[in-house]
């Protein structure tokens, strides 16, 4: 019984994690070729290096917003805890460098006025057809969830910016089309838009090409899960104290189980009473049988 | 351990139980005997309530934020995980929860596989189960829609669209379920409807679920019938209390672990982009749960069979006590169908795998392999094994020393039956 019991919980382990495994696998099977750097944030521990997220604002607003939107970030979110924590100040000065249309006022105007905290971040283009119609018939898109809504997520934004190469020979290439090594089909609309001091850093740092694609993609990252560190800081106490609660509460189980223990002398009886039987038969030495 | 009626204690509770036998009920919760081996797999009904309870408390509260418009939906989900307190808890959790869920259901109904628990006589019990694994998959589909995504969209064009195969009537039906002569904004709307009620009828089906258990009492892991008023059974309150408890916090940690750490691992990466009825996904694949039966589905070449197979995959269910024929309930004294058994198992993961790949080249083979033999499991094999596998002998009883030292103890019988005859039972 025992030996089938752990045959069968062994299976039916390996089971679960070979179906986890498959079920993943689809959304994984890509991401292995991707460039990859040592992202702060991933692992349970995984927190945003400020720094590098106000780097990535920077990159973001000097280089993609003019063609990409954020449209689900506020910027009061430059200075809530766990992003790019920009003080309070800055992210109003942030605020008022943009013009929002309010209204309508009294008179039923619209008019337009400078940006507040409470504003989500202005928008490139009103709407996603005039986006599209400017960029040559492909819309830029919306980058608020982008790095949860690609395979590969950080890895695959890291890569792609990265990823501009002359088209191999004998590779079609349209008009306002470019040669990207990770774009699934390696066409890509976006022309490389990251070029080496493409912007200025305030804080000193290099703007090579690699530290805006990973600073940008930090930025991304946060842009698409700004409570990722709560979440990890969470996630680490809950199963910290779900462990402990489990230890508790295995120890009350076998103590309880442990009253009942007793009821289960009857096997020990039936077990003598077969070895009696034989015994009388067979004399004092029951190793035959073993 | 006997299940002793309940006498009420006081004069107010007597009057209460007379009238209204809530408290008999509460006492017969707690009383309720079940066989002391039950081993962990007899945990997950526990488990699965608790799924049930968490999906309904974190999707009410996403029910006070979530908003059911084709403009506003997509939007929404992302006010939740940004603005409401802890709304991106919320979320994982429902989310998470759908899939831990799912994992806890199939290793339920395995469990029932392995040890005949649908056999007579809990035939209705395995029903009802049946009926609320069905009930499950449409919550989770529809649940699916609410963000709408771009899975959420072509999922639901997908599967809306089956139901055109049907001759004659099937293109008004699939009006009828739209709302319209596209998915739109109405379809969302009834989708939300629809998601929100589900889950009670499921929390009522569940009830007479274990009602139906109460009555024959819980299988065993021998499969052999106990003897209700022995020292065989244990009350319910605290020895399976306990074990239950035990066994959900090894579950929510597991469950945890995804929320807080892989939230987005089991989901699409395309459900983050909003719905765009003129941009069809690469690969239009359903949630992980889905998949076997989606593979099913695209295993049969013509619509309308696929659609009949695949919803025949799981009304075979419905018909299982009866399609095994064999008296014996637990495979462990069934050699050749724990055999098959790991057989279906693997069969059923490979149809997942199936599922989640394009239905081309060795895909398509392999799935129209594994769907056959799904069926054949199911409609030939069981009869047949039942008919003529030569079964393992039965234990007396759940206690009988047979289960716990096989190999001392079946030479000690076996010698002692050349003394004694064959009469082995005569030592108990």
């Amino acid at each position: 019984m025992k030996v089938i019991m752990l045959g069968l919980l062994n299976r039916i382990i390996l089971t679960i994690f070979i179906s986890i495994i498959t079920t993943s696998s689809f959304a994984e099977e890509i991401n292995t070729k991707y460039l990859n750097t040592d992202w702060s944030f991933k692992g349970i521990f995984g927190t945003f290096e400020r720094a590098s997220l106000q780097r990535g604002y920077q990159v973001y607003q000097e280089v993609c917003s003019g063609c990409h939107s954020v449209q689900h970030l506020s910027y009061r979110n430059l200075f809530e805890k766990g992003g790019p924590e920009f003080s309070i100040e800055e992210a109003k000065a942030i605020a008022t460098q943009f013009e929002v249309e309010d209204g309508p006022n009294s008179d039923g105007e619209m008019f337009m006025r400078s940006g507040r905290l409470s504003d989500k971040f202005v928008k490139p283009y009103p709407n996603v057809e005039a986006s599209t119609a400017a960029n040559g018939g492909a819309y830029p898109p919306d980058m608020s969830v982008l790095a949860k809504a690609r395979a590969g997520g950080a890895d695959y934004i890291y890569s792609l910016l990265l990823g501009y190469e002359e088209a191999p020979t004998g590779f079609e290439l349209d008009d306002g089309v470019y040669y990207n090594k990770y774009m699934p089909g390696n066409k890509i609309k976006m022309s490389a838009p990251l070029l080496d001091g493409i912007v200025e850093y305030s804080d000193g740092t290099q703007a090579t090409t690699e530290q805006m694609a990973k600073d940008v993609t930090a930025f991304l990252v946060w842009a698409s899960e700004p409570h990722l560190e709560a979440q990890h800081r969470m996630g680490f106490k809950a199963i910290i104290y779900l462990i402990i609660l489990l230890t508790l509460v295995y120890m009350s189980k076998q103590k309880v189980w442990s009253r009942f223990g007793s009821k289960e002398e009857p096997k020990e009886e039936t077990f003598d009473k077969v070895e009696k039987v034989v015994t009388k038969y067979e004399g004092e030495d029951p190793k035959t049988f073993k | 351990m006997s299940e002793n009626k309940y006498i009420p204690k006081t004069k107010l509770a007597k009057w209460f139980d007379s009238r209204l036998p809530l408290l008999s009920l509460s006492h017969h919760l707690k009383e309720y005997p079940t066989p002391k081996n039950l081993n962990y797999w007899w945990t997950f009904g526990g488990i699965l309530t608790f799924c049930l309870i968490t999906q309904i408390i974190t999707g009410v509260i996403l029910g006070m934020h979530y908003v059911a418009h084709t403009d506003h939906a997509f939007e929404s989900i992302e006010h939740i995980m940004r603005d409401v307190n802890y709304g991106w808890l919320l979320r994982y959790v429902h989310a998470n929860g759908a899939s831990m869920f799912f994992l806890a259901v199939y290793i339920h109904i395995f469990r029932s596989l392995f040890y005949g628990s649908y056999k007579a006589p809990r035939e209705v019990i395995w029903i009802i189960g049946v009926i609320i694994y069905l009930l499950m998959m449409a919550t989770a589909f529809m649940g699916y829609v609410l963000p709408w995504g771009q899975m959420s969209f072509w999922g639901a064009t997908v599967i809306t669209n089956l139901f055109s195969a049907i001759p004659l009537v099937g293109e008004s039906i699939t009006t009828w379920l739209w709302g319209g002569y596209a998915i739109d904004n109405p379809t969302l709307t009834r989708f939300y409807a629809l998601h929100y009620l589900l889950p009670f009828l499921i929390f009522g089906l569940i009830i007479l679920h274990i009602w139906a258990l109460h009555v024959p009492g819980n299988n065993n892991p021998t499969g052999i019938d106990i003897k209700k008023n022995s020292n065989e059974t244990m009350p319910f309150h605290p020895y399976m209390v306990m074990k239950d408890i035990t066994a959900l916090l090894v579950f929510i940690i597991i469950f945890f672990w995804f929320v807080f750490f892989a939230p987005n691992a089991l989901g699409h990466p395309d459900n983050y982009i909003e719905a765009n009825p003129l941009v069809t996904p690469t690969h239009i694949v359903p949630e992980w749960y889905l998949l076997p039966f989606y593979a099913i589905l695209r295993a049969i070449p013509s619509k309308l069979g696929g659609v009949i197979f695949m919803f025949a995959a799981i009304f075979v269910l419905v018909l299982l006590p009866w399609l095994d024929t064999s008296k014996v309930r637990s495979s462990i004294f069934r050699p050749l169908y724990r055999k098959f058994f790991w057989v279906l198992v693997a069969t059923v993961i490979l149809l997942g795998y199936l599922g989640a790949k394009p239905p081309e080249g060795i895909y398509l083979v392999l799935s129209r392999i594994a769907t056959a033999y799904y069926f054949i499991h199911f409609l030939i094999l069981l009869p047949v094994l039942g008919r003529y596998e030569k079964t393992d002998q039965l234990p007396m009883s759940i206690s009988d020393p047979v289960l716990n030292k096989p190999g001392l103890i079946d030479k000690f019988k076996k010698a002692a039956g050349q003394y004694e005859g064959d009469n082995v039972g005569s030592f108990k």
